[in-house]
């Protein structure tokens, strides 16, 4: 089962929901992998400090120049929707930093003079931590494109029983990468206003994708009634609610797992397994 | 001259949208900028009320015209994002809107339309005019939105004879972030006392400098952990940053958010109130 | 000769514009005859990326040999010396005195690019 924690804007906690789960889970014996799909502040393996044992480059498609056969027609610069060809004074530039990887421009090109060549956008680094397997990516600096890095981590999980994917905050395409394809989504805010607003983004996006999902309310003893009236209303289960305890918070300053030091909040990962198999099974 | 604040975050959850909204209450003749276009959270506390609507279009997705369509399969072949399915349906949140199934459907039976990527606004408040915007579901570009938030917010600046251009700036590093500290006179970060805090507000400060901007650093929710407030008090002074806030954690801050107002009118007596306004003096300094 | 320089206004007296990519003008002066055109570049401003490949484009098509700005990134950089295009920069001044200076070779030709782009 493949579960994203995903939220409408970053800060809700959900590094907190996603490090946690896969603490419970891996504790009671599951095969988990926690998959940090935030790839360009990858938060995970703070609470962790896992062995690394593997390190893969992830590189993509991108186009170079055979400036012997390329006659200067300029027919790939018109065809770029992205600017990442322009055709100077009958010399054809590439901009891989704003390449899609499309490939249109190779497939257009007369003369054959565009080749395939492949442009390294980041890294996935794989770490064990008493059987928990930690999977993450790492953008490279200046890389702009971050989803292909996304699919990649992602195929790290493949086998594992349950796979917990943290995914980067928004609800823009490195979002949607990594919700895709994940049996439900736990969405985590905080009942206050800007956290109710954040949710309703994340809410539509979720529905465009068409799963299955429910809330997740982090410092839930905080704030007012309105997300609980607005779940009623659009029928939202809310599975796990974090109260606002100082020591979660100072726990979570000093990079420690909040179960790790207050045991006692094991109860509402219970709860959460519970509801999630009540819902499965629905 | 016109002089531009940005406050940004690097990490989310900071209290950066809080902050901004104090100091509007206290600084005067100012424009508003809502650069936070992903997740825009600002209108939420200074109930704006809109005075100009317009769209916002960029880049295009492609259809396919099922009358047209042979289905030869070409695009599907083709197509490097995984977005049309066997039954010849593009999916709009996986287009990237490339133009490869578009200019090699042998019937020209597929059209590329501009996208309705979302909307932005000039709007007033009580604390003086709010440019913001609001981008679209799965939409892209928000650099290019931020962009133009940041110009129509100097427009009006210039047009109503303003001083400053406090703008609410966008989280994380990448591009919209960017675009919301390009041209500013000052960049105040807000980070908070955590280890993620720490490591992100390096990664922003690099940024700052990186681009030769003014920074200033506040540290909200300072008392959760005395000790990673003083590193961060160490960092910046050997890094030659001034630190020109620390605002204790304050649930007043969340009542106030809930009633739809700032902090500074919700508890004026209270510490954080006061290191609010301590603040605006030293940032004021700085821009002068 | 031509040379283009980037201008926040539309006249020779305007403020030189340290920006390149989103420089909301340029001023193309013609130094054959003392006479010169503004070109909007405003168009430009509105992209989120590549505004320093486009303004480059844009102005390699009004044949200009040189371009006097006050920064120019490594996009930008590579267009403008793929077209043959020489580069100077020079900051805090104005169009008509950085002309000048220029005239007099007081402004000497940039080797590389002077700021790092949008991404980095």
């Amino acid at each position: 089962m493949q579960i994203a924690i995903a939220s409408g804007k970053g800060g809700t906690g959900k590094t907190i929901v996603s490090s946690n789960l896969a603490y419970y889970l891996n504790k009671i014996g599951k095969s988990v992998a926690l998959i940090d799909c935030d790839v360009e502040e990858p938060n995970n393996h703070i609470f962790y400090e896992p062995t690394w044992f593997a390190d893969e480059n992830v590189n993509r498609l991108v186009p170079q120049v055979d400036t012997i056969r390329c006659t200067g027609c300029e027919k790939c610069a018109e065809f770029c929707q992205f600017g990442a060809i322009v055709c100077l004074k009958g010399k054809v530039l590439t901009f891989p930093e704003l390449c899609h990887s499309c490939a249109g421009c190779i497939n257009i090109c007369p003369t054959s003079a565009l080749e395939k060549t492949s442009r390294k956008i980041g890294e996935v680094q794989l770490g064990l931590k008493d059987n928990l397997l930690i999977v993450q990516g790492m953008l490279r600096v200046g890389e702009a494109m971050s989803p292909p890095l996304i699919k990649e981590v992602k195929r790290h999980g493949i086998g594992k029983e349950i796979v917990i994917i943290d995914c980067p905050p928004g609800t823009s395409c490195p979002m949607i990468q990594a919700v895709k394809g994940s049996d439900f989504v736990l969405l985590v805010t905080e009942p206050t206003p800007f956290g109710l607003n954040d949710l309703k983004l994340a809410v539509e996006t979720i529905r465009e994708l068409g799963i299955p999902f429910a809330l997740c309310l982090n410092r839930s003893t905080i704030g007012d009634e309105k997300v609980w009236d607005y779940c009623k209303i659009e029928n939202i289960p809310i599975i796990l609610e974090i109260p606002d305890d100082r020591q979660i918070a100072e726990a979570y300053s000093q990079g420690k797992l909040f179960l790790e030091v207050l045991p006692h909040y094991e109860k509402v990962f219970v709860e959460l397994l519970t509801s999630l198999e009540e819902i499965k099974s629905c | 001259m016109l002089k531009e604040l940005v406050v940004i975050s690097g990490k989310g959850g900071t209290g950066k949208t809080s902050i901004v909204a104090s100091l509007a209450t206290l600084i005067d003749n100012k424009v508003l900028a809502d650069c936070d276009v992903d997740a825009a959270d600002l209108h939420l506390v200074l109930n704006p009320r809109i005075l100009e609507e317009y769209e916002f279009r960029s880049g295009k997705t492609a259809y396919i015209n099922k009358e047209k369509c042979t289905q030869c399969k070409k695009c599907l072949e083709l197509c490097r994002f995984d977005a049309i399915g066997d039954d010849l349906i593009i999916d709009k949140v996986s287009c990237e809107g490339c133009g490869v199934c578009v200019y090699f459907c042998p019937l020209g039976a597929i059209e590329f339309k501009d996208n309705l990527s979302g909307h932005w606004f000039i709007s007033s408040t009580t604390y003086g005019p709010l440019v913001h915007a609001k981008l679209g579901i799965a939409e892209e570009n928000s650099g290019k939105l931020v962009t133009l938030v940041k110009s129509q917010a100097r427009k009006v600046a210039m047009e109503q004879n303003k001083e400053l251009i406090l703008v609410d700036g966008s989280p994380g590093i990448g591009c919209p972030v960017i675009a919301s500290i390009s041209g500013a006179n000052l960049v105040l970060v807000v980070t908070e006392p955590t280890l993620s805090g720490i490591h992100d507000l390096e990664r922003v400060i690099s940024l700052t400098e990186h681009f030769n901007i003014e920074t200033a650093v506040c540290i909200n929710k300072a008392d959760i952990n005395y000790e990673m407030t003083e590193k961060i008090l160490n960092n910046c002074q050997k890094q030659g940053l001034p630190v020109v806030g620390i605002i204790p954690y304050d649930n007043s801050v969340t009542k106030a958010q809930i009633q739809g107002i700032s902090i500074l009118d919700l508890a004026p007596e209270s510490k954080t109130a006061k290191e609010i306004k301590k603040l605006e003096k030293e940032l004021k300094l700085l821009l002068n | 000769m031509k040379v283009a320089l980037s201008s926040k206004g539309q006249t020779i007296e305007s403020q030189l514009e340290e920006r390149f990519g989103r420089s909301p003008n340029f001023i193309i002066y013609d130094l054959g005859n003392d006479s010169y055109q503004a070109i909007d570049n405003t168009q430009i401003l509105n992209s989120a990326q590549g505004a320093g490949i486009q303004a480059a484009e844009n102005i390699v098509n009004t044949g200009v040999d040189a371009l006097i700005s006050g920064n120019v990134g490594p996009k930008a950089f590579r267009a403008l010396q793929a077209a043959g295009i020489d580069i100077y920069l020079t900051r805090g001044t104005t169009v008509k005195k950085a002309l000048d200076d220029f005239k007099k070779g007081k402004l000497s030709k940039a080797k590389s690019n002077n700021v790092d782009g949008h991404w980095f």
